[in-house]
């Protein structure tokens, strides 16, 4: 099945106060293309879901600096200033998440799972108002499970019933988003035909994958 | 001290913690160092939390590959036998016992083993990345910082900002000394010679315990 659209058939997808999905890590990985795309539709009250807030000028860190999200959920702002700011001017809700807990929260959203049970944030702010559950003497949080409208997916080739690679450190949290989403867009530098990527080099399912996009700038 | 030999010289005797065969994670900063003073005798793979095992040193000027880089969003290499994973694997390796060291900067630390570092309310909140499962899964944890902030000491009894996790520190390492975590306090292992125990007491709020054994601080 070819699911290869063009990035107007994208942008029409992307509605106001959508819950959306971000793979890449600092920006590396991360769909530059479908972010734009975003970016210059102007949708508002975006929810962002994502490792990071990139930079004020790549990835996520675009939407930020555009004003186009009222929450965030993310494991780290620290290298965009304009989060930060946002976030101290009460115009922004900053859910700051561990970044282990945000890829488990990810896959139990995609894999059916009501939670997940983890040691890390015990005893910080971050248990505050969790259950905690003892299993064999140790303790441990209940994390539960996140999911989203959209997930953007950035992969350095695809083909086009959305079989996807992502070549070095920029496989971060594609593969996982890429189950958690109600609808799943991946952007490629390379799009292929079905059949030119090896099953075994597969990291990111087409089964998953509602549409591709091709793009031009992957971070 | 000179700023850069403050750097080198923790950095040099966390090297010396290091051993054969061990999986480590280096913060960003400080911590990086460490890979540049690793013990000729011994080899020790290095985890990048983005996703790779094998993380080796920056590449030339010229041969950056803009799909590898660091946690901290450098450039870097990856070494013969190295691998690429995503962050359900990453996390897991940190999680789940696989890691031997983490060594991390702080902004405070505390004799409970108490780590904060991830956040000032208020002024300054730029996350907790990896750092909470870092220190909760390594099986070591390493605080590799400068002594005081500009004379505050960063060394209490008891950490008032919010914590990264609770009682997970191993050992402290500064310019002035090794401090190891135990359970009746802070105990001070190493003091470097440029330092007396007057100064190094001075410097830190938490409650030293002189080793009866206390040694030169080693860097070699």
């Amino acid at each position: 099945m070819n699911k290869v659209i063009d990035i107007e058939k994208f942008t029409n997808k992307i509605k106001d106060g959508m819950t959306i999905m971000i793979g890449g890590f600092l920006g590396n990985g991360t769909p530059e293309t479908l972010i734009d795309a975003i970016v210059e539709k102007g949708v508002k009250n975006l929810t962002i879901i994502a490792n990071d807030t990139a930079f004020v000028d790549k990835g996520i860190g675009k939407l930020i600096v555009n004003k186009q999200v009222k929450k965030v959920i993310t494991s780290h702002i620290g290298t965009n200033k304009e989060t930060g700011r946002q976030l101290n001017a009460g115009e922004l809700d900053v859910v700051l998440v561990p970044q282990g807990t945000l890829a488990e929260q990810v896959r139990a959203g995609g894999a059916g799972l009501g939670g997940i049970l983890t040691p890390t944030g015990l005893g910080t702010i971050v248990e505050e108002n969790k259950q905690k559950i003892v299993v064999d003497g140790k303790e441990y949080l209940l994390e539960t499970p996140i999911r989203a409208d959209v997930a953007l997916i950035a992969a350095s080739k695809v083909d086009k019933s959305g079989n996807a690679y992502h070549t070095k450190s920029t496989r971060n949290f594609n593969p996982l988003m890429a189950t958690a989403a109600d609808l799943v867009v991946v952007e490629a530098e390379k799009v292929v035909e079905i059949g030119e990527i090896d099953p075994d080099v597969v990291m990111t399912l087409g089964i998953f994958v509602d549409f591709v996009v091709r793009g031009e700038n992957n971070g | 001290m000179d700023k850069n030999l403050v750097k080198d010289t923790i950095a040099k005797r966390v090297a010396l913690e290091m051993n054969d065969g061990d999986l480590v994670n280096l913060g960003i900063g400080l911590p990086t160092l460490v890979a540049n003073f690793i013990p000729k005798d011994i080899s020790i793979t290095l985890q990048s939390e983005n996703g790779f095992v094998g993380l080796g040193p920056a590449p030339a000027e010229g041969e950056e590959d803009k799909d590898l880089v660091n946690a901290g969003s450098q450039p870097v290499t990856i070494l013969p036998g190295g691998a690429f994973f995503d962050s359900l694997t990453s996390f897991g390796i940190i999680r789940g016992g696989h890691l031997d060291a983490t060594v991390l900067g702080a902004l405070q630390v505390d004799e409970k083993g108490n780590l904060a570092n991830w956040m000032i309310p208020g002024k300054m909140v730029p996350g907790m990345g990896g750092a909470m499962d870092l220190v909760t899964g390594a099986k070591r944890v390493i605080v590799a910082m400068v002594h005081t902030a500009k004379g505050t000491p960063k060394i209490l009894k008891e950490c008032n900002l919010p914590l990264t996790a609770a009682g997970k520190v191993d050992l402290i390492i500064t310019e002035m000394g090794v401090m190891k975590v135990t359970t009746k306090g802070l105990l001070l292992t190493e003091l470097n010679p440029e330092f007396t125990v007057d100064d190094i007491k001075k410097a830190t709020d938490a409650e030293l315990i002189i080793s009866y054994d206390l040694k030169e601080m080693r860097t070699k």
